[in-house]
């Protein structure tokens, strides 16, 4: 994709970074922006310095919350589609509401959640869980679906049941959709859970990142707040950064035919 | 006279799309006795693959009957192995894997020493051992079609269904998948119903080929070449007039 040296690849987008550092610099001083709204640079680098334990146990609870939002998104995401490939008539009766969870904004359930689950961990799990489960059942589904048609065939042939068919062909096949829907998901996943500390705000002794930010938006610490979404950001990469590893690791083992020609 | 391996009486194949029937196989007749090589020729489209299919027990005809060493597809499906085009190995196992594969689905007899067995399969259709562990994307395409032949003689079939199977390789090497046909079965007696559209393939490979002709069998023609086949004998005057005699046929059968 990409064909410049590495060291250009690290270079421009840094480089890039101080020069709108800079800019926002001039333009704080030149139109008198008051620190409230935004505050310089230099200013947000050293309130992330200062308040880096919290903003590190901060993005900890955070991204564990996340993580188990997408295991277990990834879990009954797989479950739900297995039913969906055993049966026509369960996928035409659940789909709608798979559709319905997708398009619902989970905005506007939080605090419904809240009000059944309480203003908890486990809400922020829950949030994360249902915000990223969509892409998992969805590619899921069809990577356990469109199973090559020779491959449908000699399995048949070998007169296989619909368990060996599953666990032998259609499930190993399924691996890289899977990995596909999971990189679409890790993202969703962080954004639930930041919206589910938003709403669930600190109530437990350890807060994440949505609720500290929280606080630092109620009591205008701007250069904090920006601080912690910068950590949210990160937080992000880290976990995009991970699921592309087994993505490739996917793409190693479950390799496609590409089917060259000579003979050795 | 030797049994018969596969006798299809009257079978008929109609598809029905959107109330468009179209008529695939029309009555045909095939009789194939066990332990020879017979192909199916004729052009792209004319029914062949969807005959082979039938007979594996993967396409239910619309009528007629089809017998299997005597008894229904569904009785002796197991004693069937099928060869498809593409090599359809799963790319996820290793070709030791994919050979293996069979017998993790079926039971294995008592007493079967399976291990011993893949390495006997793989050896037959020549595979070294050090690429016994190797993914199906790494090997060529004639590797791949090899590792495809040995998944299919690991179930030990009395009879193998080839669909096209070196429609995708060169000359080169489509000779050298032939001649280890020939090798399998003068080595293991398995009974062949071959499709291709190559006419040289089906003369090198056939103790007789039947020639297509709107969705039945046109002709039937013997090859009395002498066997076991010979590479030489591809440039025997006798082979050039059985190519000639096979093609007209085949312009004949085509056009009718």
């Amino acid at each position: 994709m990409n064909k410049s040296p590495l060291s250009v690849r690290i270079a421009a987008p840094i480089g890039l970074f101080v020069v709108v550092a800079i800019l926002w610099h001039l333009m704080v001083d030149w139109f008198k922006i008051p620190p409230v709204l935004l505050p310089k640079p230099l200013k947000v680098l050293e309130a992330i310095w200062e308040q880096r334990t919290q903003l590190l146990s901060g993005a900890w609870v955070t991204f564990q919350a996340a993580a188990l939002g997408l295991a277990v998104s990834t879990l009954i995401g797989s479950f739900v589609a297995i039913l969906f490939s055993q049966s026509s008539w369960i996928r035409t009766a659940l789909y709608p509401y798979v559709i319905f969870l997708q398009t619902v904004p989970i905005v506007a359930i939080a605090p419904l959640l809240i009000v059944w689950s309480g203003a908890q961990f486990r809400t922020v799990v829950l949030v994360s869980c249902i915000i990223s489960i969509f892409p998992i059942i969805s590619n899921v589904t069809s990577g356990l679906l469109s199973i090559d048609q020779n491959h449908l065939d000699l399995f048949r042939m070998q007169g296989a049941s619909r368990w060996q068919t599953l666990v032998k062909l259609r499930i190993p096949s399924a691996v890289r959709s899977l990995v596909q829907g999971l990189r679409i998901s890790c993202g969703l996943s962080v954004i639930g859970a930041i919206v589910g500390e938003l709403f669930v705000g600190n109530s437990g002794t350890s807060d994440g990142l949505g609720a500290m930010m929280n606080a630092m938006q109620a009591n205008l610490k701007t250069a904090q707040l920006i601080g912690a979404i910068m950590a949210c950001t990160l937080l992000g990469i880290v976990l995009f950064l991970a699921i592309e590893a087994l993505n490739r690791w996917a793409l190693r083992r479950w390799t496609i035919d590409t089917g060259f020609e000579s003979d050795r | 006279m030797a049994p018969t391996a596969i006798e299809c009486q009257a079978l008929e194949v109609v598809f029905a799309n959107r109330g468009n029937k179209q008529t695939i196989l029309d009555g045909l007749d095939l009789t194939v006795p066990a332990g020879q090589i017979v192909t199916l020729l004729g052009p792209s489209g004319c029914g062949k693959s969807t005959l082979l299919r039938v007979v594996a027990g993967l396409t239910k005809p619309t009528s007629g009957s089809l017998c299997i060493e005597g008894k229904s597809v569904r009785e002796n499906q197991h004693k069937l192995a099928f060869v498809f085009q593409e090599s359809a190995l799963l790319p996820w196992r290793s070709v030791y894997q994919n050979v293996r594969l069979p017998w993790e689905i079926r039971k294995a007899p008592a007493g079967f020493d399976l291990d011993s067995e893949i390495q006997n399969v793989l050896e037959l259709v020549g595979f070294k051992p050090n690429d016994w562990n190797k993914k199906p994307h790494q090997l060529s395409g004639g590797m791949k079609m090899r590792a495809s032949i040995a998944r299919a003689l690991i179930t030990k079939p009395d009879i193998l269904l080839l669909d096209e199977p070196f429609a995708a390789l060169d000359d080169m090497l489509r000779s050298k998948l032939n001649d280890l046909l020939l090798k399998i079965v003068e080595q293991t007696h398995t009974t062949m119903l071959f499709v291709t559209h190559n006419i040289a393939e089906a003369i090198y490979l056939s103790h007789s080929i039947a020639v297509f002709s709107q969705g039945k069998i046109g002709e039937r023609i013997d090859v009395d070449l002498p066997t076991p086949r010979q590479a030489s004998v591809r440039s025997t005057p006798e082979f050039a007039a059985m190519y000639g005699r096979v093609s007209e046929s085949l312009a004949r059968n085509a056009s009718a």
